[in-house]
């Protein structure tokens, strides 16, 4: 990321600096997050999770960020148990959360195949009303079978038709938000009406997908329709981010492929009659902290190993070579032999990346054979995701560059420790930002389409002022 | 329970159970501000009674102007409160028609957490066609089906509960096991309206199980409440009415093989209070021309003062009408206050209702210990 970071001058120097947007996503249920160490806290207790809220907010952080998975991960048959595992309801933990902060937006991921417009768009309206404001939805597509086993529909969406889904889900839920008009509520003992005559509209909705009509019995709440998010990245997901979502939750880091990246979907809102304000692109990163760049990357390569001990270097292996290893040393060198069998997933439950196995390994063993790595150290290497490593100067620094740079519009954190994670980056980091003029001092709104800096939602009557 | 301690939870509604309340109350355009329920919470928890209830619904409004309309969703409001209210017990209303158990489970097993073990939830049907509409997924049933769908609803959620074992979590260095997957279990219902594989996402709750209520007013709905209810709710219009349901409830608790000493039965209760009599009903009248309509709650209305309140609760109590009841405030914040202030310590002289919780959890509050795990010892496949 150091060299990136020379290149990452802003092209514009006359334009007002941009504002840098975060997000704390609490530690996901996969092997970034570190359960080895002894500060490593409870993965469920509430009280992981206030500390978490509280700590990002005391940083004046955007949002917080709960992802979500329905089904245990699965490997070789068998429940994944390397990883930490075990999550809330995103909706109920997100309402408890509003009682304890005041600001700090509210993030969390909720299905789209496994769930139903009506109940859907209440419970965010309902989260949007007992948080002031401050409720925002990853709307992610899912079509695995897998996970259709916990669920009535049971079965699953045909690959092709999940963004179909999610956008009639959306276009549902914006429909029951805008029912209720902004001032429907009356409530004035002189005319005695609570409601406005015709102030709430039945709904009506025909497609693919849905075939849904009535009444919707929640208010509208104070953001009128809760901030978007979407995390797809194929060209049809671009698409939909662009004329769907308010924040990209996106993948692209390394610094080239983010300008990159952010160029192509900022590009694509006009079509949508959009402008480059409404919607912002924020990857997902985490990072290590130290007193000197030495000693930040030590601390990264103690990070590594963690999230990478001996039995998942192995579960890693398995997974590209589509077999049984668990007979070899994980100290030892990769196997010669090729992967038994193409395409074999042994691993279910989680994302996956769309190459085929036998090129992987090839790449792999290439890797291996130049570096001379073991197994553990060739998954420590190849499974890396950008971490933004280094001082918190110099961590301010590449964070600032991003943004400056039209890379990025913001960060999202994911800390390796739950719940203690993000602790030094908002002691140590955040000041440093606000110091750079990129990050604010105070919060200045209440909603988070305040914090965000997205025009309030439109009503069905137009743009409220 | 076999003392048969005094039960009170109270229903929150944001401006009360009145359809014309909002006319009483202060910030009447801002009632689903999270204060609104905060604050009735805290009264509730500050009054040590055993819950808050929150109904829930999909229905649509009624669409009457001059009534209070919009409802939030239930478990939100308990989770919200969760945090601010100490010690109390959360029981929203959840529906089975429409939703998801998987969602259900983790929802009130998150609710749970996020109270420290104070979470239940009644289970209802929806058995509307505006409701099915919403979802346009099926069309209405019969009473029989959707309570045999709610059964099994309330299966799949228990079994979910205890998908996890209390120490599947085990963080063990030597073999780098974050859990012991022996100790997780593929619950593997199968039903004629949903199969669900299991395990829970969510780990056991600190409860274990939390409880579970069910309304048993219809007939249909009794199998449901004498085979998985630990708190019935009737809604009884008077204490021989209230009588009689209530033994039904025990008997058909004991033919489903369980004891009813652990089952409790509480009435539903319409509460406006004043300082004299006339004053009280003086008060209703007005909130009933308020709405254009006299309103008859499908419940005993009692307006009166806090002290003929804690006299009659005290009377059906000792009667054996029910075990306590469930207090519907016409008016909020109003009608809680003066229950929780006035009618409350009258009750802890005559009655001998709680001072202080007797422990940290709901089913503590019940008397009713933390269950053994259905599936601790038997090997996962």
């Amino acid at each position: 990321m150091t060299e990136s970071f020379q290149n990452a001058q802003s092209s514009d120097r006359t334009r007002p600096r941009k504002q840098i947007h975060l997000g704390a996503h609490f530690p996901g249920v996969n092997n970034t997050t570190v359960w080895s160490d002894p500060d490593s806290g409870s993965q469920i207790e509430f009280s992981s999770f206030v500390h978490l809220a509280q700590t990002a907010e005391r940083g004046l952080f955007d949002f917080f960020f709960l992802a979500e998975g329905l089904r245990l991960r699965e490997h070789r048959g068998r429940i994944h148990d390397l990883d930490v595992v075990g999550r809330p309801d995103t909706f109920t933990v997100l309402n408890a959360l509003a009682a304890v902060t005041d600001r700090l937006g509210l993030a969390g991921t909720v299905n789209t195949t496994f769930n139903e417009p009506y109940e859907l768009a209440r419970q965010f309206a309902s989260l949007d009303h007992l948080s002031g404001g401050r409720a925002a939805w990853n709307a992610v597509t899912s079509p695995d079978a897998f996970t259709g086993e916990n669920f009535r529909r049971g079965g699953y969406l045909e690959r092709e038709r999940r963004y179909e889904r999610a956008a009639e889900i959306i276009a549902v839920a914006r429909l029951l938000w805008d029912a209720w008009a902004p001032d429907a509520v009356e409530a004035d003992p002189a005319t005695g009406r609570f409601l406005r005559e015709g102030a709430v509209e039945a709904f009506a909705y025909l497609g693919a997908q849905f075939d849904v009509s009535g009444t919707f019995n929640v208010p509208r709440s104070p953001q009128g329709h809760p901030v978007i998010f979407q995390a797809g990245d194929s060209d049809q997901g671009r698409e939909f981010g662009a004329s769907h979502a308010d924040v990209i939750f996106s993948r692209h880091t390394e610094h080239a492929d983010a300008k990159a990246f952010y160029a192509d979907v900022k590009d694509r809102l006009g079509r949508h009659g959009r402008e480059e304000r409404d919607l912002l692109i924020m990857p997902g990163v985490s990072f290590v902290l130290g007193d000197t760049e030495a000693e930040a990357r030590e601390n990264a390569e103690e990070v590594r190993r963690k999230q990478v001990g001996p039995q998942t270097a192995i579960a890693f292996l398995e997974q590209v070579w589509g077999q049984d290893l668990s007979h070899l040393d994980p100290d030892g060198p990769v196997p010669e032999f090729d992967p038994e069998t193409a395409d074999v997933h042994i691993t279910r439950g989680r994302v996956r990346h769309q190459q085929d196995q036998s090129s992987i390994a090839q790449r792999w063993k290439a890797i291996a054979d130049a570096k001379e790595l073991s197994i553990r150290e060739l998954v420590i290497e190849t499974t890396a995701r950008l971490q933004l490593v280094g001082t918190p100067a110099s961590v301010a620094a590449q964070i600032d560059d991003y943004v400056q740079g039209d890379a990025v519009d913001g960060f999202i954190l994911v800390p390796h420790l739950t719940p203690g994670g993000l602790d030094r980056f908002v002691d140590e980091v955040v000041p440093i930002l606000q110091e750079r003029g990129s990050f604010r001092t105070e919060y200045t709104g209440t909603t988070l389409r305040d914090h965000l800096g997205l025009a309030p939602a439109p009503t069905k009557r137009g743009t409220p002022q | 329970m076999t003392d048969r301690d005094l039960h009170l939870g109270v229903a929150l509604a944001p401006a009360g159970h009145h359809p014309a309340a909002w006319r009483l109350t202060e910030d009447r355009t801002r009632l689903w501000n999270p204060g609104t329920y905060a604050a009735q919470a805290k009264t509730a928890a500050a009054a040590r009674l055993d819950f808050i209830a929150v109904d829930d619904s999909f229905a649509p409004p009624s669409g009457l102007v001059r009534e209070t309309q919009g409802t939030l969703d239930a478990v939100a409001i308990s989770a919200r409160v969760a945090p601010v209210a100490a010690g109390i017990g959360l029981l929203p209303t959840v529906t089975t028609t429409h939703t998801e158990p998987f969602h259900t489970s983790k929802a009130i097993a998150t609710l749970d957490y996020v109270s420290s073990g104070r979470a239940g939830w009644e289970a209802k049907v929806s058995d509307t066609a505006a409701e099915a509409d919403h979802f346009g997924r099926k069309a209405v049933a019969e009473p029989e089906e959707l309570y045999a769908e709610a059964e099994d609803a309330v299966e799949v959620v228990a079994r979910l509960w205890d998908s996890w074992e209390d120490d599947a979590v085990i963080r063990d260095l030597p073999t780098g096991r974050y859990i012991d997957r022996g100790r997780l279990h593929y619950i593997d219902f199968e039903g004629p309206h949903f199969s669900v594989k299991g395990p829970s996402i969510t780990p056991r709750p600190p409860q274990g199980q939390p409880l579970v209520a069910v309304r048993a007013d219809a007939d249909a709905a009794l199998g449901l409440a004498a085979r998985r209810a630990d708190i019935v709710r009737i809604a009884p219009g008077n204490p021989d009415a209230a009588h009689t349901r209530r033994a039904a409830v025990r008997r058909a608790v004991a033919d489903a093989g369980r004891d009813p000493d652990r089952v409790a039965v509480l009435a539903d209760l319409v509460v406006h209070l004043a300082d004299t009599d006339a004053e009280a009903r003086k008060g209703l009248e007005g909130l009933d021309r308020a709405a254009g309509r006299p309103w008859r709650p499908n419940a005993a209305l009692f307006a009166g003062t806090p002290e003929a309140l804690a006299d009659l609760i005290g009377r059906w109590h000792r009667d054996g009408a029910a075990d306590g009841f469930t207090i519907l405030p016409a008016a909020l914040p109003s009608d809680l206050d003066a229950f929780a202030n006035r009618t409350v310590p009258i009750l802890r002289e005559s009655a001998g209702f709680r001072r202080e919780y007797p422990g940290a959890t709901l089913r503590d509050t019940f008397g009713l210990d933390r269950p053994a795990n259905r599936y601790a010892g038997t090997v996962t496949r």
